[in-house]
This record gives structure tokens, sequence and C-alpha cells, in this order.
């Protein structure tokens, strides 16, 4: 759905998202590196389970929750990914069940 | 970071920046806090880093903002960078959180200066992946380089969505339409605001130049398009609209949408500034005066998070509410203020001349502020319909704190900022009643997520 610009010029750090190791561009937020990662969708909602993704990428949807090192309910595009960084797709209100077990 | 400062300035957009930057020039304490990593705020986000090329693409009003953060960046003022605020009151106290750590400061001076939000309006399947504001798009064009890879619609109304196409269409991205929604007939009911218009010619000039560029370049372009809507199975897949009287599709995985902005008021709210409805803007905004006084003493309110005006005026409006500040602090007389004011007082009233004519000529149709489909989700988070909260309405629930009481429509994560306008609107039409008496939620700290671990933190020097 979306691409990174100018790949080659950019320094990266490693991701893991949803178990995979990723390389992205360095000081970018998550929400800015899943989308870019052809990663449609980052949560499910509590209340029917439907799919969501980033709305606003400005901190005021809270539609792009997600579960970042461990910690449930994070705004993906309020934190800006680390080296090492573990990110994963958050399903109603805690980590999506039966991931990286 | 100190536990108190003269002046607290909250948001590094260019209101925040423009009044850090001569304020600190009189010697006094200042800090900026700001949620992003580097100054510039959302209009300006990460000027400070880059690309040539990037920079071009983003067009001449973007790169204005270099020169307010390398001056900013020059003063005295001090730059708080990933710091989140999750309160202010009336007694000038911040909760802020930093490096996962909550703490109370506080100041005699605070200036917030919190940015404007895009207006929220619900649509049928505004909810589905691949459906963003144009924002958004934006945000992510500014500080990551990232655009959209298989194409894109733009819609809605506002001259946001032109620039984004002229910026897409120079960074050879495909844009496969512009649908305007907005009514054809505001082209007659704007005209009598057109010749004050006529003193911000360079904006107008501006626009009909992206518009003949991207007609140019072959984007279509379709005004009066009513009955938008998102579809597809879990994910967006096409969008759906009418015009000239027929239904139409375009295929399309993204969706940009953006119907003008609107203050974030989050904050002033919770401090408990006084609010009011403004009519030509649509939108709740603090009172204040010229200088950005609220009705708080201590508190100012500078830029878009004041009321709509733009970035440009966003600047000057900063300069004029860090003068206040010094003179409030007794840092500089009342006529020292009045003189270094001169030419801020005056642009800022120049950049008002082209927004009554375009709050007028992209002012919204009542069918979409009110979201007439029963079945769109109006609240996002607790994924209430627009049919639910007219059936409160009818209820007997007759303003939009009730509404929100009995149906939970407004009280998921977001904290009703993507409903609260919308309710409004729908229980006002429902009721018959005027949008400015049916008010807005109330907002209540934290106005940003909090761990009880981050709360139970802050005062660890008295535990031990």
């Amino acid at each position: 759905m979306f691409k990174q610009l100018d790949v080659d010029q950019i320094d990266s750090v490693q991701i893991i998202l949803d178990g995979q190791p990723l390389q992205v561009s360095k000081g970018i937020t998550v929400a800015a590196a899943v989308l870019s990662n052809n990663y449609r969708y980052t949560r499910t909602s509590p209340v029917s389970n439907s799919k969501r993704a980033p709305f606003c990428m400005m901190g005021v949807c809270y539609d792009c929750l997600m579960v970042i090192d461990g910690k449930a309910n994070q705004r993906a595009c309020a934190t800006y990914v680390q080296n090492g960084m573990q990110i994963d797709r958050q399903q109603s209100v805690g980590p999506e069940l039966g991931a990286n077990q | 970071m100190k536990n108190h400062y003269q002046l607290l300035v909250i948001g590094g957009g260019p209101a925040g920046l423009a009044a850090a930057t001569v304020a600190s020039a009189e010697g006094i304490s200042c800090a900026v806090l700001d949620e992003q990593a580097t100054p510039g705020g959302q209009i300006y986000r990460a000027i400070e880093s880059i690309p040539e090329q990037r920079g071009k693409q983003l067009g001449s009003e973007y790169l204005r903002g270099k020169t307010i953060a390398s001056e900013f960046r020059a003063s005295d003022a001090e730059f708080y960078a990933e710091t989140k605020v999750w309160s202010l009151n009336s007694e000038r106290e911040v909760g802020v959180i930093r490096s996962n750590e909550a703490d109370i400061i506080s100041a005699d001076q605070i200036i917030v200066a919190s940015g404007a939000m895009e207006r929220p309006i619900p649509f049928p399947g505004w909810t589905l992946p691949g459906v963003m504001q144009a924002g958004a798009g934006q945000i992510l064009f500014k500080s990551a380089g990232i655009v959209p890879d298989n194409g894109v619609v733009l819609a809605g109304s506002g001259p946001l969505l032109l620039l984004l196409a002229w910026q897409y269409l120079h960074a050879g991205v495909e844009v496969k339409a512009l649908l305007d929604v907005t009514p054809l007939s505001n082209h007659i009911t704007a005209l009598p605001k057109f010749p004050r218009a006529l003193l911000a010619h360079q904006y107008l000039i501006k626009g009909i130049g992206y518009q003949i560029e991207l007609k140019r370049a072959g984007i279509p372009m379709l005004f009066g398009v009513s009955d938008l809507r998102a579809e597809g199975e879990e994910l967006c897949q096409r969008v759906c609209f009418k015009h000239s009287g027929k239904q139409k599709t375009i295929e399309s995985e993204l969706l940009l949408t953006h119907f003008g902005v609107i203050p974030h008021i989050w904050l002033t709210q919770s401090a408990g500034c006084k609010h009011q409805w403004d009519e030509s803007q649509q939108c709740w905004r603090p009172e204040h005066d010229e200088w950005g006084n609220t009705d708080l003493p201590g508190i100012l309110v500078a830029g878009d998070g004041a009321g709509i005006n733009g970035a440009r005026s966003a600047e000057h409006a900063g300069r004029l509410a860090g003068l206040e500040a010094l003179f409030a602090l007794g840092a500089i007389s009342r006529e020292e203020r009045d003189r270094k004011a001169v030419k801020d007082r005056k642009w800022v009233r120049d950049e008002r001349h082209i927004r009554p004519f375009l709050e007028k000529y992209y002012q919204i149709p009542k069918d979409m502020l009110a979201t007439s489909d029963d079945k769109t989700i109006v609240c996002r988070c607790e994924e209430i319909t627009a049919g639910e909260v007219r059936q409160a309405v009818r209820e007997g629930h007759d303003n939009t704190n009730q509404v929100k009481f009995f149906t939970r429509c407004g009280m998921g994560p977001c904290q009703g900022r993507q409903c609260s306008n919308a309710v409004a609107h729908i229980v006002a039409d429902e009721g018959g009643m005027p949008v400015e008496k049916m008010g807005h939620y109330r907002g209540r700290p934290p106005v940003t997520p909090l761990t009880l671990e981050q709360l139970a933190g802050l005062n660890k020097e008295d535990v031990l």
C-alpha cells in the first residue's frame, strides 16, 4: 500500500514484526514502518473484531494501537522504532492470542 | 528538565517555536514540550532532516519551516522531545511523560500551542484499513519519505487535498482521482467573501496553480461529488460515490480523505478554559483575546489550537503570545510589548483575509457533518452508529454528553476526539437545535494514556 522512497540512502534498524525480523529506516515511527512493509492492518477491534489500521498518524485516533515490547495499547504512530524492538499486532485489547507461541 | 519554568510552551509547531524563540530572548527560563523527536509540529514535520529532493517535492510553504526551526535552535529555549503531556490544570501544573516516567512540572506562564487535527467526518467504510486521513499521508511523506505505491484516491474538501495531490504528483505517485465533495452551491454562497480574499491573492494564485498542474498531468478531478463510501472485504478495495447523477466506482486499496482541520482542544478543555462554537469554522475553540490570553490567568493559546488560521498565522500568533507572556512575567513593559508586536499584529490580520472565503467555500455539506446514513459508525472506538445516536436523542437524551453516557459513544481510547463533533451535529439535527447548544464532550485528564505504574511513580520521593 505504501513504499519507502530512496531506500538505498537510509540507515536502517532491525525490528521484529510478528516474530519476523525486518530492516526498516532509522528514526521513523512504528506505524510508518509497518505500513511501508505491506502490513495492511495493525489490530482487531475489541467490539466487533474488525480489522483496523493507522488512520490519523498524529496520535489522536488511537486506531494504530499495537503491542510494543510486550506492552499492549501503544500508539504505533507516536512510538519511534528502536533496534531490536518487538512489535506485534494487537487483538482486541491485548496481545494477539497464539502469537509468538 | 527542571520542575519549574517561567514559561512552558506545549507544542513545537510554528506557534510554539515562535513563542519560545521570542520569549527566551529576554533571559527567562523557557522550555518547549513536544511529542515528536524534533521541532516543527505536523506542518513542518522532519523539517531539520528533510533530504533536499523531498523538500522540493513538498514545496516552498513547507520549507519555510526551516527558518523557524533554526531560529528556535539558536535561542536559549530548551526543547524536550518525545515528551507527552497528559494534563494541565488552572494552577499551571503540567503532567508529562518522558522516557516512560510521569512527572508534574509547573510554570508561571503557559502557552498551549497544540495545533490542529483533521476534522473527522464519518462516512460508510471510513473504519476500513486503507482509509486514512490526508494529513496521515502527508505525515508519512514528510517524516519518512513513505508514499502510496499502488495508487491513491483523494477525497473530501479543502486546500490540503490539492496540495497533497500536487506533492504526490511530484513524487511520482499515481493519483487515481481527486473527488471534491464541496457542494457546488458553495461556489455561490462564498462569493460575497471573495473580494476580501483578493487581498491574500498569493494563496488564491497558489491554489489555481496547483489545479492547472494537476489537470495538465491528467489527474481526474471531479467536483460536486456526493454519497462517498469505501467498500471492501475487511479492507478497503474500492471507493464508491455519486457524480453528475451517476454511481461510480474506482478500485483502490487506499483512500485518503480531508474535510478541513479543527483545533485540538483536549488540553485546554481539561484545564477548564472556556470554549466557544465557531460557526464559520464549524468547530469549538478556546476563547482568547488578541494576545492569546484565555479566561484562565497565565494560560495562553496560539496557533491552530486557538482557531484555524494556518501555519503563517500561527507563527505570528506565537510571537504575540510570547510577548504577552514576557509582559505578564514583568520581563518587558507594556510599551515594549506593543512596540515589538506591531508587525505580527498586522500580519495576523493580513493572514485572516483569505479565511472567511475558504471557510464558506469549503463548508462541508450538512448531510456529511451530521452523518445522514444511520448504519455508519460514528464512534470508531466503541463502534456506535449514527442510528444509535439518533435513537438516544429520540429517547430524550438531548445533548452530546448525555448521549455519551447513554451509548458509550466517545468513551473509547481516543476519548471522543474522532466523534465529538459528529455527535454534536447529529444530536442537533435530530433534536432540531443549534449545534453550539449541544456542547462538546467534557475533557478530563489524563488526555493521553498513563499507566498505573507511571501514576504511582509520581510521588516516589515522598514515599522513600
